[in-house]
């Protein structure tokens, strides 16, 4: 058994590496919770996303943080020309085509990358990030610092804005009753589009957060996928503090089961959580009951 | 995906028409002036999790048939040609498999490949079925030439052999600085070649006096291994043994190095993303970390001529590379002394090769059930942003910095 400063270091690192967790997870609930689609193209848009910080930083020397804003807005963009191009058009209204359009595209992306960018491994070295912070007896690297106190403003930025302005009210209108949406106005195609850009745009934020201390190739962004998706059911399909609940929990629960079980079989923590969640409540943390 | 490359195919369409042609003029026929070219299989994962090493297997691959060719095919086939069928195993055994199955179909002579030895291992087996020789480029696992297929060649050493000479080096390098090393931890990664490596490396340390504190397993891709900094911290060991693949190999040295973790010395076998670019990219990461792997000779012209056309390209010039060029080489050396791609006559002609014609510090071929004998890798060790060969010391440009300076 790890002693008592070794299981709190591991806590602290779950939480740490939660806080990523969590970002692409908010961006899947999204659109989940508004579009009522799975999106699988999500790996691949983070993977993307991570290649724009790559290169900001490698070619014209701007640092991961500070592309943050950048980066996520570059890929609300490209979500929301993603949704109107792509998606939206070519799904005729059904879901099941959605999945399929999202699908595919994850394909086209990646092979895209492999093309462009080789398989090689890309890092960054960024010497600021790479120093520690000491919290008691506890040394965390600051790249693991900044990204969970920036995912939690994030994520609370965005919760204020989905609770306070126009466009999130229309957001969470649409999620909740499309056609009474439309009835009453709201344009219910761009707000799918703009909600689909704000799920690619924290992906954005999340590669950003990512990159001082991870790396990138055409098929990273895949890593982060099935934990994005095992966050989304464990905290609920569609629910906002779902994601960022069941983020933390899957860091902590990985965290753990690597210090307690080994790297390899620690993962079964993980499994066997979402398990529990699913026999105890079916619907997550905090999903609607149905 | 299976393609091929080369200009054949127009040409013998150019070559027929041609002959028809003369025919119709009552000119004497022109047909069979062009030997019959000699396909070999380039088989790589040149997509999926290690597709970098992947694609530079395939760009040495593709260099040694390209230069054969520019320099006249096979002369004792009348000039034959080389022509690549190109196989991506996307780094999975039954993908491998299937195109293997591919490239008999297509006819190739030999297959070259194919990196990861659970890889090499199913895509040998599936040759064996139709006797097609198999050169293995990269694949260090033992059990690939212990097997006692007669298809299979490997120019380079083992892990059995690695592991050995690499503890010979570390014992070297740790009784030079006053044996300061007396505790190990390895890292591997959880597939043949990763649990191979370490269970040798548990098992010859202590004969060094070496003790290894703990042995820790990882999946490909890990996203996260602050733990095991963690816990290598608190074991604190003298030395951390590496056995991995290339990303998961860059994303342990950044996470000890970012967490700080003090030790006397880092060294990996084999270790995958120990190149060029790692000691570049992240230089303060880098510097200082040691690795046994296979190296060019690196006195040779031949290499550094080599070196330079490949980086000449903007490709860095990695393992990968120079394993599968002198594995093409020794087929077209085998099929230039058997006069035939007959498959029996290319196998027996590779069993009996004396080939010196490579730049590796190997000396002439000697095969015994498929493995070269005289196949030797070299300790190196990142010093200054450069890479440097620290053991063995005939080969030596630079003396081993060991133990590394403690972190301020």
């Amino acid at each position: 058994m790890p002693s008592f400063d070794i299981l709190l270091a591991g806590i602290v690192n779950g939480l740490a590496a939660g806080a990523v967790y969590v970002l692409v997870a908010v961006g899947l609930t999204l659109i989940y919770g508004v579009l009522h689609i799975v999106n699988f193209a999500h790996g691949s848009l983070l993977m993307l996303a991570m290649y724009a910080t790559y290169f900001l930083f490698a070619k014209a020397g701007v640092d991961p943080y500070a592309a943050l804003p950048v980066v996520a807005g570059g890929a609300f963009a490209l979500g929301y020309v993603l949704y109107r191009g792509v998606v939206g058009r070519f799904a005729h209204g059904k879901d099941e085509n959605i999945l399929l359009i999202t699908l595919g595209l994850s394909i086209v992306i990646d092979n895209l990358a492999l093309f462009l960018f080789t398989g090689d491994t890309q890092t960054i070295d960024v010497a600021h990030a790479q120093r520690m912070v000491e919290f008691g007896p506890l040394f965390l690297p600051r790249a693991k610092v900044i990204a969970f106190a920036a995912a939690l403003a994030i994520c609370a930025a965005l919760g204020l804005w989905m609770a306070r302005s126009d466009t999130g009210k229309a957001i969470r209108a649409v999620a909740k009753e499309r056609q009474g949406a439309r009835l009453v106005g709201i344009d219910v195609d761009h707000v799918f589009a703009v909600s689909y850009g704000i799920g690619i745009a924290c992906l954005g934020a999340a590669a950003c957060l990512l990159m001082p201390s991870f790396y990138v190739s055409p098929s990273s962004g895949h890593a982060f996928v099935l934990i994005a998706f095992t966050t989304v059911v464990l905290g609920g399909m569609g629910s906002f503090p779902g994601a960022l609940a069941g983020g933390f929990a899957i860091g902590v629960i990985e965290s753990l089961g690597g210090l307690l079980l080994g790297e390899q079989l620690g993962q079964i923590g993980i499994s066997l959580a979402f398990i529990l969640v699913l026999l105890l409540r079916p619907t997550g943390l905090f999903g609607a009951r149905r | 995906m299976l393609t091929t490359k080369g200009p054949i195919a127009s040409r013998r369409r150019v070559l027929a028409g041609g002959a028809a042609l003369a025919g119709a003029l009552g000119a004497p026929a022109i047909s069979g002036a062009q030997a019959r070219p000699v396909r070999i299989g380039l088989l790589h994962p040149v997509t999926g999790f290690v597709a970098y090493s992947g694609a530079q297997g395939r760009l040495g691959g593709q260099m040694a048939i390209d230069e054969i060719n520019a320099a006249g095919g096979i002369r004792s086939m009348g000039g034959a040609r080389l022509e690549a069928v190109l196989g991506d195993t996307q780094a999975k055994v039954e993908v491998g498999v299937a195109e293997v199955e591919k490239m008999n179909e297509a006819g190739v002579a030999a297959i070259v490949g194919c990196f990861q030895s659970a890889v090499v291992l199913a895509t040998t087996q599936a040759a064996a079925k139709y006797g097609i020789p198999y050169a293995v480029d990269v694949g260090a696992s033992d059990l690939i030439t212990t097997r006692g297929l007669k298809n299979v060649f490997r120019l380079k050493p083992g892990f059995g052999k690695c592991v050995d000479e690499a503890i010979k080096a570390l014992d070297g390098i740790n009784g030079g600085a006053g044996k300061v090393a007396k505790s190990a931890v390895i890292v591997h990664e959880s597939s043949e070649f990763g649990t191979g490596t370490a269970k040798l490396l548990a098992d010859r340390l202590p004969g060094i006096n070496i003790e290894v504190r703990e042995v820790i397993k990882h999946d490909n891709p890990t996203r996260n291994f602050d733990n095991v900094a963690l816990r290598i911290r608190s074991l604190r060991p003298d030395v951390l043994m590496m056995s991995n693949y290339q990303n998961e190999y860059v994303l342990l040295a950044r996470t000890l190095h970012q967490q700080r973790v003090d030790l006397a010395g880092m060294f990996s076998v084999l270790g995958g993303g120990f190149n060029y670019k790692f000691a570049k990219d992240l230089p303060d990461v880098a510097e200082h970390m040691m690795d046994y792997n296979h190296w060019f000779a690196p006195t040779n012209p031949k290499a550094q001529a080599m070196k330079k056309k490949v980086e000449a390209t903007g490709t860095l010039f990695t393992f990968e590379v120079y394993l599968a060029y002198n594995a093409v080489k020794l087929i077209a050396d085998a099929l230039e002394r058997a006069g035939s791609a007959d498959k029996e006559k290319l196998t027996a002609a590779l069993a009996s090769s004396t080939w010196a014609d490579h730049f590796m510090p190997y000396g002439p071929t000697r095969f015994v059930d498929g493995q070269n004998q005289g196949g030797e890798a070299a300790a190196l060790q990142v010093l200054k942003g450069d890479i440097e060969v620290v053991y063995p010391a005939q080969f030596a440009s630079a003396k081993a910095v060991f133990p590394k300076p403690k972190f301020g």
